[in-house]
């Protein structure tokens, strides 16, 4: 039966950690195991499954579980399931999942995001990476000139924000350091230290203008965000978030021909499906897996205008707990770990709730929360409310 | 640089772009019917879907639309810093390709730089790599 609103219902997570010897897939069953208690559903009422990208047989590390691991693991009877390399971004799972519910191929939609690079870097010879020949696809015109990662395609253009908006340090740094001490309150969290300004500015460069501690870091956790059909939210015991609206738009599949990320026609596709505005958004979870993207989600959702992130994130102030627009409250990638794009929606919803603990927003009451996942090519933007 | 790079496996659509600096040419994919020129190379124009699309070099000359110094080693040999930069053709409008600023210091590399095409050879493959341009 179709449904008119698809909700997000339970959430849940594992342990976040580096080099753990517990099995991916007992990370995803640990993850669900919450979500399913917070939501008072049972395993026989999830009839759907969604997941980016998928397992990858060539880079298990990057993703060791797909739909085929948690259905045949957990026994589970899906009507619809998805999985795939080519959505949107990581979140494009939770947006799917959305239409499927509303659709009515399902009430109860497991999306969950695994990740295990830590520990496949400490076992490559249980979790290998494939032996790589010569390249093709996209790779072929970043490889051979040993641009192989994202770092490098973000830092250009975070470089053009240096030079053509005045974009400084000073400010970037402002996203590793909310993220490091909105990281101490959270006890799932990876980085539980402390990150000071001077250690921002001294430290080593990967590839300028971004430094060590504008990049995230391998980790092993799961994510596992349901989204039920508006007529099945009674069956659930926990508050239920509306995913108001979603977008994954792109101008061009890849990192070098576009003039601007993805994020910025996604940030403006997004709004064309909501009467909501942004100055209406209580808290944001944005893509932080280099500090500049989250910088690059504040412009494209029009939170400040194109060039101005900088300036809008200068001193911190605004962006803090007690500030106008709390970002990644959880610690993001940065603080908690890089769980690729499913924390930030996780976190949306534990605020929305009110149950962000010690690292709650201080406005009262918060309703509307965008959490967004992706950078160049890549991205998904969910706006969700509390009704 | 030193470490050794990865190379393109060569195919139908992207053999002359990888092979030009054989003959010191820059191809790049180009519409007959609409004039637009397109990149990555495909056997259709993006722009009007026409099929009379060829490689046509251009003059190798361009300028830096952004840039990056890579300072992490990301294997073994690899020695750094290095500049990964992005490239707006001359006689390409639109095209853009990630590569490599050589030939000089990399703190006197910016947006805007006038380069010129280099090629490094490996193999059956050629590298537009670029230098600026004096």
């Amino acid at each position: 039966m179709a449904s008119r609103a698809a909700y997000i219902t339970g959430v849940g997570q594992s342990q976040i950690g580096q080099k753990l010897t517990r099995h991916p897939l007992l990370l995803t069953l640990d993850a669900l195991k919450e979500a399913l208690d917070e939501a008072g559903l049972t395993l026989d009422q999830i009839d759907g499954v969604a997941t980016y990208p998928g397992r990858m047989a060539g880079y298990l590390g990057f993703s060791p579980v797909g739909t085929d691991e948690v259905i045949e693991g957990f026994g589970l009877k899906p009507r619809w399931r998805l999985g795939g390399m080519e959505l949107s971004a990581q979140l494009g799972a939770i947006a799917a999942a959305a239409d499927a519910v509303k659709a009515g191929h399902a009430r109860h939609v497991m999306c969950f995001r695994t990740v295990y690079e830590a520990a496949a870097m400490a076992r490559p010879d249980e979790y290998p990476m494939a032996k790589r020949g010569r390249v093709d696809g996209a790779s072929q015109w970043t490889a051979p000139f040993l641009a192989s990662s994202a770092v490098n395609w973000t830092a250009q253009y975070a470089m053009r924000h240096v030079k053509t908006y005045g974009l400084t340090r000073e400010q970037l740094a402002q996203i590793a350091l909310n993220d490091r001490k909105n990281a101490l309150l959270n006890s799932r969290a990876l980085v539980r230290e402390p990150l000071t300004m001077d250690q921002y500015m001294s430290a080593r460069m990967i590839s300028t203008p971004l430094c060590l501690y504008d990049c995230d870091r391998f980790s092993d956790a799961s994510t596992v965000v349901i989204v039920s059909a508006g007529d099945a939210v009674d069956e659930v015991s926990c508050t239920p978030i509306r995913i108001a609206a979603s977008a994954g738009a792109v101008d061009r599949a890849s990192w070098d021909q576009a003039e601007w990320m993805a994020s910025y026609a996604t940030g403006a596709e997004l709004w064309k499906h909501t009467d909501y505005k942004a100055k209406d958004v209580d808290t944001v979870q944005f893509y932080d897996g280099f500090a500049f993207l989250a910088l690059t989600w504040l412009e494209a959702l029009g939170f400040c205008a194109v060039g101005d992130g900088g300036r809008f994130i200068e001193g911190g102030q605004r962006i803090a707990l007690d500030g106008e627009l709390p970002l990644n409250t959880f610690g993001g990638q940065i603080g908690a770990g890089r769980l690729h794009g499913f924390g930030f929606a996780h976190e949306a919803v534990v605020q929305l709730r009110g149950k962000g603990g010690e690292r709650q927003i201080k406005k009262p009451d918060p309703k509307l929360a965008v959490a967004t996942s992706g950078g160049g090519p890549l991205a998904t933007a969910l706006l969700l409310a509390r009704d | 640089m030193a470490a050794t790079r990865p190379l393109p496996r060569l195919d139908s659509d992207n053999r002359a772009f990888w092979t030009g600096g054989a003959e010191g040419e820059l191809r790049i994919h180009h519409c007959r019917d609409c004039d637009s020129w397109n990149h990555p190379p495909m056997p259709v124009c993006r722009k009007c879907l026409s099929e009379n699309v060829a490689p046509e070099a251009v003059p190798g000359t361009g300028v830096i639309d952004t840039f990056t110094v890579n300072h992490q080693a990301w294997g073994p040999g690899m020695e750094v810093p290095f500049v990964i930069a992005r490239v707006a053709l001359d006689g390409a409008p639109g095209v853009i390709l990630t590569t490599n600023i050589v030939g000089g210091p990399v703190d006197e590399v910016d947006i805007g730089d006038r380069v010129r095409v280099t090629f490094e050879q490996h193999d059956d493959v050629w590298i537009p790599l670029f230098e600026k341009a004096a």
